[in-house]
């Protein structure tokens, strides 16, 4: 099974036009809801009934964020979609908004009928011009149709919805960095609390939810919470879009049920490239530590077993290396990123991912000192837990990762100032 | 006083360029003109030949009455904004894990080569320049780069030549 929720409409010639979207049934869940004045907890209690965590990563369920929300407060409310899709390794939400516009549109305003919200952005990665492009027009034909704007289908309910341009910042895909960015200011992320749910965007209640979270839950009310939550596993509803990269024969976005054995996605992603040995994953995003590949090879794809090894399932970004690879090297990269990404706002972070860097980096280039391996286990555990958000997490979690596994290719470069890799 | 203040920020951009701005503006509420920064410092670079200028970041503080000061601080908060000139074609190679580890090294050896110039540099012509980029979330095509609004994947050298001999 799969290609049942956010993909269903992959197989359709351009699939993001409004027709081809409704030639599956799709803003027949909003008609139906608009019509038969559905109670929004009735909504909010179906979403949490379908298990859906949130899939920009954090896998906070989507429901209970929504129950957060006081309805009935006076004032503006806002729904806010969550496409700055940056984590390395992910690629899913760029699908989504090109292939499938128009669910997301549809989940945003029922999102919005659910918390008593009229307006709604989707804040979109700079880059993604061509998503960006294929929203707009889909915006268009939805405005048209009437399924945005004032009294929606003669329902009293009205909902507008805008994108937003980002500019280039990983930390922008941070709910409260998002919020500010929308604002028109830097990136940097709230402190919390408040939550976004009582102050967020223009100090109003805001839900944010990532684009997948968000283009699920028009299939969640249609065919019930239930339902959905069954194509996965305990603690892990749905299916899940995993975007799967690095040295495999057919990288790609595949929606699958969640608790799908690893090995039969990476078989799905066409297997190793040239018959290569699988040497380690990332399962969850750069952030998410490394999987050692035969131990990875046993799991499956779902929030606990991916915790259970030690790592986290994260956004489903699945970055598989094969054994040509250098762990120090993979790893001066990825530090390298949280260093260039850190807001700077908080001292540990923007100091700590320079550390870091700086260390691992001079490692890999044979200038390694033997207390480097503790020095950085010290420094992300200075890091970890002691920053506004969770990039200074982002970045530690990695080292620690490698550090774990693969401590030996580390000591291996400070010992011989060279690559254990093809060292024979 | 007041009247002059108006005229002058009507006379700040072109026709084309305030209407684009103005698009924004609408989009949010009339008393956050500010959240309209980021497409206006994005428009106005287009139209600079991408890159802003001081005077440009004054002129968007000015439209959208802001603090220059806050201008800048988003003009250098965000990395697709460009404070000092580029090519007519930005180069933008992604090096993060998944592309370097499908040789997005050799793309930018290729580049550097056949452009004569590195990271951060400007072709003499003015035609080309070279940038490092961060995960463009086009993994799935890596090794990948972006060249003006455009997404180029499964690069090899030769593909790279074909795409560079396309551009005007």
């Amino acid at each position: 099974m799969a290609n049942e929720v956010c993909l269903r409409t992959l197989d359709l010639e351009r699939p993001w036009l409004l027709e081809q979207y409704q030639s599956r049934g799709g803003y027949e869940m909003l008609k139906k809801v608009l019509t038969e004045k559905t109670p929004p907890d009735e909504i909010i209690e179906e979403v949490k009934k379908s298990g859906l965590r949130g899939r920009g990563g954090a896998g906070f369920p989507t429901g209970l964020k929504w129950s957060f929300i006081s309805r009935n407060a006076p004032g503006q409310k806002f729904v806010v979609c969550n496409s700055d899709e940056g984590e390395p390794g992910t690629f899913k939400d760029r699908d989504i908004i090109r292939y499938n516009p128009h669910q997301l549109i549809e989940g945003m305003i029922l999102a919005g009928y659910a918390i008593g919200a009229t307006r709604g952005y989707n804040y979109i990665r700079g880059e993604f011009w061509e998503p960006y492009e294929r929203f707009e027009h889909a915006l268009e034909e939805a405005r048209e149709a009437g399924y945005l704007g004032e009294n929606l289908l003669g329902s009293g309910f009205d909902f507008e919805l805008h994108s937003h341009l980002g500019a280039g910042a990983y930390i922008c895909g941070e709910e409260t960095a998002l919020l500010e960015s929308i604002e028109g200011k830097k990136g940097q992320p709230r402190y919390k609390p408040p939550f976004p749910a009582h102050f967020g965007l223009y100090g109003c209640p805001t839900i944010i939810n990532n684009t997948e979270s968000l283009a699920s839950i028009p299939m969640i009310l249609e065919k019930g919470g239930e339902w959905f939550s069954d194509i996965g596993v305990k603690n892990s509803g749905g299916s899940k879009l995993f975007s799967i990269s690095g040295n495999i024969n057919n990288p790609g976005v595949f929606e699958i049920p969640m608790g799908t054995p690893f090995s039969k996605l990476l078989e799905m992603a066409g297997g190793m490239k040239d018959g290569r040995k699988i040497k380690a994953v990332i399962p969850g995003g750069s952030s998410a530590p490394v999987i050692p590949g035969d131990q990875m090879m046993e799991l499956t794809m779902d929030y606990d077993a991916i915790a259970g090894a030690g790592s986290m399932l994260g956004s489903g970004a699945v970055v598989v290396l094969d054994d040509t690879n250098c762990m120090v090297k993979v790893l001066d990269r990825m530090s390298y990123f949280y260093h260039e990404e850190s807001c700077g706002q908080c001292t540990p972070c923007r100091e700590g991912t320079g550390w870091l860097y700086r260390v691992v980096h001079r490692i890999e280039t044979g200038q390694g000192r033997q207390e480097d391996l503790d020095l950085l286990d010290d420094v992300a555990g200075k890091i970890s837990g002691k920053t506004i958000c969770a990039l200074g997490d982002a970045a530690a979690m990695p080292v620690q990762g490698m550090l774990r596994h693969f401590r030996d290719e580390f000591q291996y470069h400070i010992d011989h100032k060279r690559c254990m890799v093809g060292a024979g | 006083m007041s009247t002059s203040v108006v005229k002058d920020v009507i006379e700040l951009f072109n026709p084309e360029v305030r209407a684009e701005i103005d698009r924004w503006i609408a989009k949010y509420p009339p008393e956050w003109k500010q959240s309209a920064v980021m497409a206006a410092l994005r428009i106005v670079q287009d139209d600079n030949g991408g890159w802003l200028t001081t005077d440009l970041m004054n002129d968007v503080a000015a439209y959208l009455e802001m603090p220059a000061i806050a201008v800048y601080e988003v003009a250098t908060f965000y990395s697709m904004y460009e404070l000092k000139p580029v090519g007519k074609h930005k180069v933008c190679v992604c090096t993060n894990v998944s592309c370097m580890i499908n040789n997005a090294d050799t793309i930018v050896e290729h580049l550097e080569k056949r452009l004569g110039i590195t990271f951060g540099e400007v072709t003499e012509d003015g035609r080309f320049s070279l940038k490092e980029v961060e995960c463009l979330g086009a993994c799935g095509g890596a090794p990948m780069m972006q060249i003006g609004k455009q997404y180029y994947e499964n690069l090899t050298p030769e593909i790279v030549d074909a795409i560079l001999e396309g551009l005007e």
